[in-house]
């Protein structure tokens, strides 16, 4: 253990420069601690499962060129084609699909009489053998049955009347809190109930970046295609561009006069809808690198500048016995505990930063984790990057130096 | 005086190559860092109808029912057809509309040409004047055929190149779904940054391509995109129909100044008791009314990521600076022998105090131009970024004068401590320890 007597009394001459080290470490850490939390954040919502089978599903969107009055027959005509087609698992059509473009919410009731519904959540519509496709798992419950699947213009009815709903489990447990879903009642169309007939574990939200929380339910009513969406599953996930195509060519068997809007794997999908997040963890680790960059040129320009100045000392030290290891190290020690002061304020200012950040853009709480992650790649940074003027100053020759001085 | 510190700064430049640039770099570093965000949030968050900004107002009525929301609270964002055509009939401002937005399937005229989706703004006549569009060929529609239901349509210049080589298609015929609308004008290329009046068809989004009279796409049925909210108990199929109780029109009213906000409101509230006592409006009273600037705000218009990247860039700048301080102190503290002979040779403090700050001045202002570079640089990098607003991302004339009055007052305000300690220096001790 060395002695840090001398480094403190030689700080202490020198407290502008010093001072501006622990400034130039605290404002790194600070910046770097925070950028690290917020990557961390982004990698995590792009990697949240959907609960779908993502690896399986194609998405293909289809549209009208003008109105037209039978599509319900050509969807339940496209559904069958999909399924027809060879190494095609099951298809099914949706309203909305998680990455998709938009979103139906609306209020759930636990009574017709409630004046403020219960929660929000997102109202999916889909049509038959939806589970199977999606890939989504039954924790409790059934499937729907095929005999309550509605065509999309009972949602137009006076009263529409949907006998059976899915709920996942996080959206269960808020509605009944008290127990099982299954069996109990939920009112999103006016007086008429809908049965909860299952509970699937987990499915994301069409939006899931979005404002709104993370509630869902689905419904057994089949969407037309052209307020839809159609995905189909496959059976081997490497086969799926040249089914996607399969696919499509198909549709267009079916009546080409409709113009295909989307056409994506499921992984596209996803990969498109987070763009943004991951251009700004890309753009955060590069600024964090430069933010490094340019702190270890600072040390390293004055720790340079102070090795030239204490040529002096160091030749007397050197003259008296210290050794070059000696020599090396006391500028090591120095380093360490300027850049140990730095991150001490650092990870206040850190917490200060984040404090700042969740009142203005509600981020969450900066998690522990991040400071040590911090800390060590601080503390590496100024050891790196004083390890050049160290050697420089301990392979002064003690006699030109004092002999120069 | 400030060609001979120019002088002694480029000597002091010579002698220590490797320390200079590293200043310059860290300057340039942060300036372009700091720049390139800055351009950002100057371009989303800029006035996009200067001089009208505080006198277009988007009104808000609170339609709901009883207890969809405590009273008082913000009311439905959008009107209800009913509203709308009633505050458009009664005609209260200098100028008003409603509108929605959509999309219809253009059938090109060349039959090899497939059909495509254009986006579209179903609205009324004022529109135009209102947001002063720039026109290209022709003019806007007339109040008369909004009343008519008139099949006419005025189309993007994107689109009358797309489809017409960009020659005057005033008079012919647009294919609309199952519909001819004919062209009555071409704008100019026109792009309001942000999409402020309508907010819900993307806060950045592309000028739409063809607009037509809301009454006739609502007679052709073209498709309507936007939000849509619906509550109590409909008694009609149809959310777009005059009665159903569903909020989905935008209402914006121009009026002759920012200072008629007042009668306005007291007009809409008015508007609101008579609803109120025919039965159609259940809840107490609850006008909302903003101009431009006010529901840029309320809206948030500037995405999250911007105003973080803007924090984060000028946290950079300041290691930056702190930096530079550091370089700075450590080049003048070097240089006390060269200090105390100045000094001795009769030069005064405030001299060598100027000859510090001239110093750090010129490094700032090599490092503010290769900063320039980079914030160029920079923007290029943020319009490969795949958000709507990315390409909207230009240097302009004050952001760059911005950038090199950024870049000097900080290399200014970073060589005052080292400036301050240079004059510090006392001559004659440094002279004895020579």
């Amino acid at each position: 253990m060395m002695d840090l007597r001398p480094i403190l009394s030689t700080l202490r001459r020198h407290k502008t420069a010093a001072a501006l080290i622990v400034l130039e470490v605290a404002l790194s850490c600070a910046i770097v601690s925070n950028a690290l939390f917020l990557i961390g954040e982004r990698l995590e919502r792009m990697q949240a499962p959907t609960g779908l089978a993502e690896a399986e599903l194609l998405h293909i969107r289809l549209n009208d060129i003008a109105r037209r009055d039978n599509a319900e027959a050509l969807t339940r005509r496209d559904l069958a084609t999909l399924r027809a087609l060879p190494d095609v698992r099951s298809a099914t059509s949706v309203n909305h699909v998680p990455f998709g473009n938009g979103s139906s919410d609306s209020g759930v009731s636990l009574s017709f009489e409630q004046q403020t519904p219960t929660l929000t959540a997102a109202l999916y519509l889909v049509g038959e053998n939806a589970l199977a496709t999606l890939g989504l798992k039954l924790v409790e419950g059934r499937d729907f049955l095929p005999e309550e699947v509605q065509p999309a213009s009972a949602l137009e009815a006076e009263e529409p009347k949907v006998p059976a709903v899915i709920v996942d489990r996080g959206t269960a447990a808020r509605l009944f809190p008290d127990g099982s879903a299954v069996g109990r009642s939920l009112y999103v169309f006016g007086p008429s109930p809908m049965r909860v007939v299952g509970v699937v574990e987990h499915m994301a939200i069409p939006q899931p970046n979005g404002p709104r929380g993370a509630y869902l339910t689905l419904l057994p009513v089949q969407p037309v295609y052209n307020d839809g969406n159609y995905l189909v599953r496959v059976a081997d996930p490497a086969q799926r561009e040249r089914l996607l195509k399969d696919a499509v060519a198909a549709l267009q068997a079916v009546d080409s006069q409709r113009i295909v809007m989307e056409r994506q794997t499921f992984d596209d999908l996803r990969h498109e809808y987070f763009r943004q997040d991951r251009w700004m963890a890309v753009l955060l680790v590069a600024v964090c690198i430069a933010l490094l960059v340019v702190t270890a040129f600072g040390i390293v320009g004055l720790a340079s500048f102070w090795v030239q100045q204490r040529t002096r000392m160091i030749g007397v030290r050197r003259a008296l016995g210290a050794s070059r290891v000696q020599i090396l190290r006391y500028f090591q020690a120095e380093n360490f505990l300027l850049t140990t002061i730095g991150i001490v304020l650092g990870m206040t200012a850190a917490y200060g930063v984040n404090a700042l950040l969740m009142r203005l853009y509600e981020l969450p709480q900066l998690p522990w984790v991040c400071l040590p992650i911090g800390a060590v790649t601080l503390w590496a940074l100024g050891q790196v990057a004083v390890l050049g003027p160290a050697r420089r100053a301990a392979a002064l020759p003690p006699v030109v130096v004092m002999r120069g001085a | 005086m400030l060609g001979y510190h120019l002088d002694l700064a480029l000597r002091s430049f010579r002698r220590s190559p490797a320390l200079t640039a590293l200043m310059v770099l860290a300057i340039a570093l942060g300036i372009g860092a700091s720049m390139t965000t800055l351009t950002v949030f100057h371009v989303l968050s800029g006035d996009p109808i200067p001089g009208k900004s505080d006198r277009l107002f988007y009104v808000q009525l609170d339609a709901n029912e009883p207890g969809a929301a405590p009273p008082g609270a913000e009311p439905l964002e959008q009107l209800t057809r009913f509203d709308a055509e009633a505050l458009l009939r009664e005609h209260r401002g200098e100028r008003q509309v409603m509108m929605t937005g959509g999309s219809v399937a253009v059938q090109p005229a060349q039959a090899d040409r497939p059909p495509f989706f254009a986006s579209a703004r179903y609205t009324t006549a004022d529109f135009f004047p209102m947001f002063e569009t720039p026109w290209r060929y022709g003019h806007g529609w007339e109040a008369a055929d909004d009343a008519a239901g008139a099949r006419v349509a005025v189309i993007s210049h994107e689109l009358n190149q797309k489809l017409f080589d960009g020659a005057d298609s005033t008079g012919r015929l647009l294919r609309a779904g199952d519909r001819d609308l004919r062209i009555v004008g071409v704008l100019a290329p026109w792009r309001p940054v942000p999409h402020y009046y309508d907010l819900f068809a993307g806060r950045y989004a592309k000028t739409e391509q063809v607009f037509t009279p809301l009454s006739t796409a609502l007679q052709a049925r073209l498709p309507i995109s936007g939000s849509l909210t619906c509550w109590g108990n409909r008694t009609t199929a149809d959310p777009r129909a005059v009665n159903a109780p569903c909020a989905w029109l935008q209402y914006w009213v121009q009026m002759p100044s920012a200072a008629d906000a007042p009668a306005l409101r007291q007009y809409l509230t008015a508007y609101s008791e008579q609803q109120r006592a025919a039965g159609r409006f259940e809840r107490p009273s609850n006008v909302r009314l903003r101009n431009v600037t006010e529901r840029m705000e309320f809206k948030h218009v500037v995405p999250g990521d911007v105003h973080l990247q803007l924090w984060l860039a000028f946290g950079f700048l300041l290691v930056c600076l702190t930096n530079t301080v550091g370089l700075l102190l450590a080049k003048c503290m070097r240089r006390a022998p060269e200090i105390a002979v100045r000094r001795a040779l009769g030069a005064t403090r405030r001299a060598i105090f100027g000859q510090f700050l001239v110093e750090a001045g010129s490094i700032g202002v090599v490092g503010g131009v290769l900063g320039l570079g980079l914030a160029l640089l920079g923007l290029w990098g943020v319009r490969q970024n795949p958000a709507s607003y990315a390409q909207l991302a230009y240097l302009d004339a004050p952001m760059l004068a911005t950038t090199l009055v950024l870049a000097l007052v900080a290399s200014l305000a970073a060589g005052l401590l080292p400036a301050w300690r240079a004059c510090q220096v006392a001559p004659a001790l440094q002279l004895k320890s020579q």
